[in-house]
């Protein structure tokens, strides 16, 4: 089991650009179920793959690939032609709000959208259409979803997850690769590791990955990563004490970060002094996440929460 | 992206959004020039020299070579003296003002150099709020908040009196609502022409705020005039980078004199840069990984010298130039090269440190951390290349021991 995403879940390509077409490239290779990719000037055309496959030896995966993907003008027409449920975005930053809405109004369940740079307010304007639409957003700014040896959609480096028993929610790129190679080593391995992404206006939060972790019969325990900024992790340590029933570890990046030098001077006051570092460590550890005091610790942090 | 004052209430007037008649000076003999045209023009012989630097606290805040002028001063010469005694204070002002150094709350001890003065016309207040509009991120929307708490700082009123902050929601849908502004103007306790004059200017700020992609906007004080304008007595604008491409006027704006020349040079490069007061160098690929490498070289008893993102797909002249910019700080004794190569390979990092060094030589001890993709071809790279470059098995022995050899 796993969240999210897995080894049956057909994937749609937006923006198959440079960046969209190397990272398609080693999703399939991970062994992804890419049926279909958007270009509004190419459609009909196909865009082939070739390569050398991942972890070959597992469920019998064949040691190369070779696939034609079709190309459509629109979400709506890929949908229709390939039954995608799932879509990532790599469209750049000023139409990728419109992609995240195209791909929502055609009905996509799971949309991913790993672009950085998006505007704020084309965010703020796709969440206000996203609100009355049965689409979760993944990101934006993120490295993408996966779920080991089943399922890569974006661009984190795949060979350094394995399949295991911990789920993984984070707002930073390389700090989950950091407690995904950990974990790895540990043995623990990951059931999916999910990147929220690091953008004020975002899909998925935290409180929605760890409620999916929480009725997911093979995650045993949670690791979440945050930082500075914004109350989502002040959120997520309510929820936890409420309602989590799995051992939760995490780290918080930015213990040392200058007040003031990100956010507009009036950036921190609505979440009343909530934004630091210290008041997100202190809440989730009074809701009894084991919290590692440095990243090189996390993977020691998750062992210890699981009483392993 | 941050603009002046003066910069702002250009904008704000352009949008109909009411502020006192102003005119910018960058030499002793514009700002003497300015106060003739305005005294006739608004026909109040009051007017404000006001420092244009990009920080807050100026009136409060005093020069280096002046200390007994304040960044913000108000010439009342004028009520009983006439245009000529103003233009001679003004002169006086603005020849102690002018290329000095002014220190506030903000600045830091070093202060900042002023280089333009705006001379605005005085106003008869009646009473000062505060006013802003920003990104709430809990909600995903933009708020407009007020306070009938002007001229203090908003997070001293969150602090200590909570219930004086008004918020309204702006759904991206139907932005700022007339009666939502008109709650905020009640809330503010204005009355007649005052509520009117209120509510129009609430409407036509929130609307500036999402037509310009400001992601602060503050007006504090906001003044009410004893003839029932209400004004934006100070105004403060930030912009949104990420969506700066589509204003090329706004960009315009730039002062890259007030940016700190390490941090504007990382831009260029297209490096995340902010310049901090320790002597550990750091380099790192990703915002949250940057961030936690500052945290632990702080963990392990050192102080970072800089937090520097590279980012996930650097090249190896980014690379390069990253480490020149690292080196360029004399404070720094000590370089922590951390990277998880994930879409960055570390062989591409290895060649960019070894270029960087062998272009502008290395005085300092050097701790390479590499994990992730092509980690044992890029540990080969330094290995071979004969610096004296110390390796670390992980993050944490990395700082320790640059944190050890900075000593």
């Amino acid at each position: 089991m796993s969240v999210l995403v897995d080894i049956d879940t057909a994937v749609i390509v937006q923006g198959m650009g440079k960046t969209g077409r190397f990272h398609t490239d080693k999703a399939i290779a991970y062994g992804t179920k890419t049926v279909g990719a958007v270009h509004p000037s190419r459609a009909g055309q196909t865009e082939r793959f070739t390569g050398a496959t991942d972890h070959t030896g597992v469920q019998g995966r064949p040691d190369s690939y070779d696939v034609e993907v079709p190309i459509f003008g629109s979400v709506a027409e890929a949908v229709a032609g390939t039954g995608a449920v799932a879509s990532v975005v790599y469209v750049p930053p000023p139409f990728a709000a419109d992609a995240i809405m195209e791909a929502a109004d055609a009905g996509v369940p799971l949309v991913i959208a790993i672009t950085e740079g998006i505007p704020v307010a084309d965010m703020v304007v796709a969440k206000r259409y996203l609100q009355d639409r049965n689409t979760r957003l993944v990101g934006p700014n993120c490295p993408g979803v996966i779920t080991p040896q089943q399922c890569k959609i974006g661009i984190m480096p795949g060979y350094i997850h394995t399949p295991g028993k911990v789920g993984v929610v984070s707002r930073s790129g390389t700090l989950t690769y950091e407690a995904v190679h950990q974990l790895t080593r540990n043995g623990l391995g990951q059931t999916t590791a999910i990147g929220i992404g690091g953008d004020p206006v975002n899909g998925t939060n935290f409180v929605d990955c760890l409620e999916l972790f929480n009725d997911d019969p093979d995650t045993e325990g949670v690791i979440m990563i945050g930082e500075i900024g914004g109350t989502a992790e002040e959120e997520a340590a309510e929820w936890i004490a409420a309602n989590m029933t799995k051992p939760v570890a995490g780290f918080i990046a930015g213990m040392s970060a200058p007040p003031g030098k990100r956010m507009g001077h009036a950036g921190a006051i609505i979440s009343g002094g909530m934004g630091t570092a210290a008041a997100k460590i202190d809440a989730l550890e009074a809701a009894g996440v084991v919290m590692a005091p440095t990243p090189t610790d996390m993977g020691a942090a998750m062992m210890e929460a699981l009483g392993a | 992206m941050k603009i002046h004052e003066y910069q702002a209430k250009a904008l704000m007037a352009e949008r109909g959004i009411a502020v006192p008649e102003g005119r910018v000076a960058t030499t002793v003999d514009d700002a003497v020039a300015a106060v003739r045209p305005l005294i006739e023009s608004t026909g109040n012989p009051v007017v404000v020299v006001k420092s244009q630097i990009h920080a807050g606290g100026r009136g409060k805040g005093r020069f280096v070579e002046h200390p007994d002028v304040g960044g913000v001063s108000v010439v009342l010469d004028g009520i009983d003296g006439g245009i000529e005694a103003v233009e001679a204070r003004v002169r006086q002002l603005a020849e102690q003002m002018l290329g000095s150094t002014l220190v506030t709350i903000q600045t830091g001890e070093a202060g900042k150099t002023v280089n333009r003065l705006y001379i605005e016309q005085g106003i008869d207040i009646e009473s000062e709020l505060y006013l802003s509009v920003l990104l709430d991120r809990a909600t995903s929307r933009n708020i407009v908040m007020a306070s009938t708490e002007g001229g203090t700082e908003i997070e001293v009123v969150a602090a200590d009196t909570p219930d004086k902050i008004l918020k309204e929601e702006i759904d991206p849908a139907f932005g700022l609502l007339d009666f939502q502004a008109a709650r905020i103007a009640t809330g503010l306790g204005l009355e007649g022409d005052a509520h009117r004059n209120g509510v129009r200017f609430l409407k036509a700020l929130a609307q500036a705020a999402v037509d310009l992609d400001t992601d602060l906007v503050e007006i504090n004080p906001l003044v009410v005039t004893t003839e029932g304008d209400v004004m934006a007595l100070d105004g403060k604008m930030s912009f949104e980078a990420n969506a700066l491409y589509r204003h090329p006027a706004v960009a315009g704006l730039r002062d890259e004199s007030e940016e700190d020349p390490a941090e504007a040079k990382a831009k260029e490069f297209g490096l995340s840069f902010i310049k901090l007061d320790g002597t550990i160098g750091c380099m790192v690929n990703g915002a949250g990984l940057a961030m936690s490498t500052m945290d632990i070289i702080k963990h392990v008893g050192g102080e970072p010298a800089n937090f520097l993102d590279v980012g996930g797909g650097a090249d190896k002249d980014q690379i390069a130039a990253a480490f020149k910019i690292i080196t360029a700080d004399p404070n720094v004794r000590g370089i922590f090269v951390n990277i998880f190569g994930g879409i960055m390979r570390c062989d591409t990092i290895a060649e960019g440190v070894v270029e960087a060094v062998e272009e502008v030589g290395l005085e300092v001890p050097l701790v390479v951390r590499l994990e992730g993709t092509n980690v044992e071809l890029g540990k080969q790279i330094i290995d071979e290349s004969g610096l004296n470059v110390v390796s670390a098995s992980d993050m944490k022995d990395g700082a320790a021991k640059i944190v050890e050899l900075a000593k």
